[in-house]
């Protein structure tokens, strides 16, 4: 074991578990952050994307050695520190984006990373950044409607 | 079977004889002491099951329903709120708790009345044993499409009214005025002569008194207030921030986390199990053989899952170990040639081999669909804790009522020593009305004071599903001069539910549909849609077949056929018209058609494909759907989105194949989902058709495999008559 020390949604956190141990687990077990999900360990879902200084990456197959010096957001630190919605929040709630909601924290994520770097994405823009991630209730039209609502606001 | 009255729906508590609990939409109070203990709090009157009025005038609803995406806790409240005149901002809903007493007694009632048929899946459970119908109705189950046209339109409304009419006639009495001269807005009474107002609780207490009326009046369309719109569900704003709790999110002190791994050859039993090595990895406490399954209990889950991998574990022979996927479509091919002309009769009208004979000419084509896995995004999952004699689960359940009862068998519990806790589900699909998953984690957690959370891999939860079936259908024609059928002789294997999915809309006066059955160790499960999965492929591509071979567009050869259903003509005419159906379209693009009715919805939709890429691309999907009246016209099509995404990505890549007896994909890398880049544009029209309410979950997907594959044959001349269709250039080399 050794220690690990970065910073989750601005608090610091030191952890001393297993370095190879995945993020997604330790955010979930450990920091009891479930709002990044597991839904295929492999990277290929999406569902537990999270943001490591900046850039989204999937917390399963990211170890927490990785983490070490690094500051993380996850779904609980996108809105603002008074409680407002993202503006990316706030446009799945105007087109009513989720069903089930599963991969919803992951589509997110990837969203606001988007976003961020890209404030006025084409089409073509949110298929590269978007593709990533799985939504098995199939809101991907509803998606792309709220990335570009996001987008104006 | 007692004799049901419409008074006994709504007034009785229990059919006599001992036999059948068929329950009640509403019940006074005091004749239910037990949900009084469970539902209320102190000065709280129950009205009845379904609706809760506090003293501030807040009004609760209980929804026995499970909320997988569909926006049933919404959907079933504003139902129940318009129809007691409620104020919709001070409208909430609580998610029924596993107990007989919310067990779906109007989907029972249509069940055991007989005048609408209950999706045969549930029937199967019945016939399983899962749900014991010697004891009870114990029906609280989400699927088949049954929440709004049957919990909805049978429970939930006639609660609300049953409440508002209670509640008026507190009020006339209270007042000293006639009951008709009483309105009823946001939660008030109103006088308008006296000018007197007040709020509904003023009256709970009298109201609670009275014997609720046998028939509360309902509200017709015109006079709907929040039936009809698009409010916005509740479940939503916890979805965006990470706040909704799903079943894999439940925490709960000293808990511990287990990984399972399931025979590869399904239905294997374990025969050795050599733990040597893994019961020394790090944070590993204990190596469970459960003979279907073997398990490993760890600190943390990723650390079971690591130590699970490392288990060598021999599993018995089944006879099914050298099963190959060539086998499993030449057993079901057998099947039909020994069922030959006398497979179980489907439908049979009129006489096939006479007009068949007699045709013009006879027209043939065959058709095969391969396994498919459900692939929920939440991997399955279930928390236990089994203690003092007691049992709490934490699961998301599509029948919380039977996994409890199901629980309680395993254990040698009472019922009432088991508690269900029904969290929000990561998907559904129907993979989540079946109690196996759940059963598994109280199986571990028994050996252990302390809760356990058993989780799937991604592997397990693909290579452990319950299957739709790999299927095979045959169709046999006559057409005469024009090319219109005279006969319709289907032949198809593995008949499941619903029952009429194997029927066709379409006149033709001459029906032989028949079946056969092969049982296969890759077990059957309801897959979204069930049977109208399969058989809206294979109806849908024949007649399209057939209007090519009488040289006529598929959309005006259906029309000929429809002529007797104005409503499937509507539905049908409208997604063309939404599409242009007719124009030109450019080279390397097709447009093809499909209509189906299923869950009670009509469903037409044109899909335009481009197949200038490696594999084909489905562009747009023009829809029109009728679902008698959409109670939440976007939760409806959004609804309907999910289903035509979800069949899109069965026809377009799902394959589940099986190599010596065991299931090959394992994950989305060799399971491949539909991801945004390939995401058609999507346009639903709802139409009110004002038919008898439909469904809305399952009816979105029977219809979009065959309008691809009828796109495909119009961009290429290529027909598709087998799934997966992103490979249907394969078959051509």
């Amino acid at each position: 074991m050794a220690e690990t020390r970065f910073t989750v949604n601005g608090d610091e956190q030191i952890v001393d578990m297993d370095p190879t141990t995945p993020l997604l687990w330790v955010l979930r077990e450990q920091l009891k952050l479930t709002g990044t999900k597991f839904g295929c360990g492999i990277a290929q879902c999406g569902a537990c994307t999270i943001h490591l200084d900046g850039t989204p990456v999937r917390s399963c197959s990211t170890p927490l050695a990785a983490a070490d010096g690094a500051e993380l957001t996850t779904i609980e630190g996108v809105a603002s520190g008074d409680g407002t919605h993202h503006a990316v929040q706030a446009a799945w709630i105007e087109h009513q984006v989720p069903q089930c909601g599963y991969c919803q924290s992951g589509q997110i994520m990837s969203a606001v990373a988007l976003l961020r770097d890209n404030p006025s994405p084409t089409d073509a823009d949110i298929d590269a950044a978007m593709s990533g991630n799985i939504c098995r209730c199939g809101a991907y039209g509803r998606i792309r409607a709220a990335i570009k609502t996001a987008a104006r606001a | 079977m007692g004799k049901w009255t419409r008074r006994g729906f709504i007034a009785a508590g229990v059919v006599s004889g001992g036999v059948l609990m068929v329950g009640v939409g509403i019940r006074e109070g005091h004749r239910a002491p037990k949900l009084a203990d469970m539902m209320t709090e102190d000065g709280e009157t129950l009205v009845n099951v379904w609706v809760k009025l506090a003293p501030d005038n807040t009004i609760t609803a209980i929804v026995p329903h499970s909320e997988m995406g569909q926006g049933v806790f919404t959907s079933m409240t504003q139902m129940l709120a318009d129809e007691m005149d409620a104020d919709w901002q001070t409208v909430t809903f609580e998610q029924a708790p596993a107990h007989e007493a919310y067990a779906n007694y109007p989907l029972g009632r249509e069940f055991l009345m007989g005048d609408t048929k209950v999706p045969g899946f549930v029937q199967d459970s019945l016939n399983g044993g899962f749900l014991r119908i010697a004891q009870s109705m114990g029906l609280q189950i989400t699927g088949g499409s049954t929440a709004v046209r049957f919990t909805g339109m049978g429970g939930m409304r006639i609660a609300g009214a049953a409440a508002r009419e209670m509640i008026v006639k507190a009020a006339a009495k209270s007042w000293d005025v006639p009951a008709r001269e009483l309105r009823t807005e946001n939660s008030y009474v109103h006088h308008i002569a006296s000018g007197r107002s007040e709020p509904y609780a003023s009256f709970a207490e009298q109201a609670g008194k009275y014997s609720p009326p046998t028939q509360p009046t309902l509200k017709t369309p015109d006079q709907y207030t929040l039936i009809g719109k698009s409010l916005p569900r509740f479940d939503i704003p916890a979805k965006t921030d990470g706040t909704a709790e799903f079943g894999i999110d439940v925490d709960l002190p000293g808990m511990k986390y287990a990984a399972v791994m399931g025979p590869p050859v399904l239905g294997a039993e374990t025969v050795a199990m050599d733990a040597t090595y893994a019961q020394d990895m790090p944070g590993v406490i204990k190596v469970l053989d459960k003979g279907s399954f073997v398990a490993v209990v760890a600190d943390g889950y990723w650390q079971a899952e690591n130590a699970i991998r490392q288990l060598d574990v021999t599993w018995s022979e089944t006879g099914a170990e050298s099963l190959s996927q060539t086998d499993v479509f030449a057993q079901l091919r057998a099947a039909m040639a020994d069922a030959g002309d006398k497979g179980k009769e489907d439908v049979a009208v009129g006489n096939v081999h006479k007009a068949t004979d007699s045709a013009a000419r006879v027209y043939e084509a065959e058709y095969s669909v391969p396994f498919l896995a459900h692939a929920a995004m939440e991997p399955l999952n279930a928390t236990a804790w089994v203690r003092d004699g007691k049992v709490d689960l934490w699961s998301g359940l599509q029948n919380p009522l039977a996994v409890r009862d199901e629980i309680a068998g395993a254990t040698d519990s009472k019922k009432s020593d088991v508690t269900v806790h029904n969290v929000f589900l990561g998907g559904g699909f129907g993979r989540r009305s079946n109690p196996d998953y759940p059963l598994m984690a109280v199986e571990i957690a028994k050996e252990f004071d302390h809760p356990v959370k058993m989780i799937w891999s991604r592997e397990q939860d693909t290579q452990q599903d319950w299957y739709r079936p790999a299927s095979v259908s045959r169709f046999r024609a006559g057409l005469d001069e024009e090319g219109m059928p005279v006969s319709w002789d289907n032949l198809f294997t593995q008949k499941h539910d619903p029952p009429e999915a194997s029927h066709i809309p379409y006149k033709i006066d001459n029906q032989l549909i028949h079946y056969a059955h092969v049982d296969h160790h890759v077990r059957f499960g309801p897959w979204r849609s069930v049977d109208h999965t399969q058989h809206g492929f294979f109806i849908e591509s024949f007649i399209d077949e057939l209007a090519d071979q009488a040289g006529m567009d598929g959309y005006q050869y259906r029309r000929k056929l429809l002529q007797h259903s104005p409503r499937y003509l509507a539905v049908l005419d409208a997604a063309a018209q939404a599409a242009n159906w007719g124009r030109d379209v450019p080279e390397g693009r097709g447009l093809g058609i499909a209509l189906v009715d299923s869950f009670g919805t009509v469903v037409a939709q044109v899909v335009e494909v481009d197949v200038t890429g490696p594999e084909p691309k489905v562009v747009h999907v023009w829809c029109a759907a009728d679902p008698g009246y959409a109670m939440n016209p976007d939760g409806f099509v959004a609804q309907i989105e999910s289903g035509i995404i979800y069949g899109l990505t069965a026809a377009l890549y799902g394959d589940i194949t099986i190599e010596d007896g065991a299931v090959v994909q394992s994950n989305f890398h060799d399971y491949p989902m539909l991801r945004m880049s390939e995401a058609p544009e999507i346009s639903v029209e709802i139409i009110n058709s004002g038919a008898k309410v439909g469904g809305g979950g399952e009816p979105g997907t029977p219809p979009i495999a065959p309008a691809l594959a009828n796109a495909v044959f119009a961009a290429t001349g290529v027909r598709v008559r087998s799934q997966p269709i992103a490979n249907f250039q394969e078959g051509l080399s």
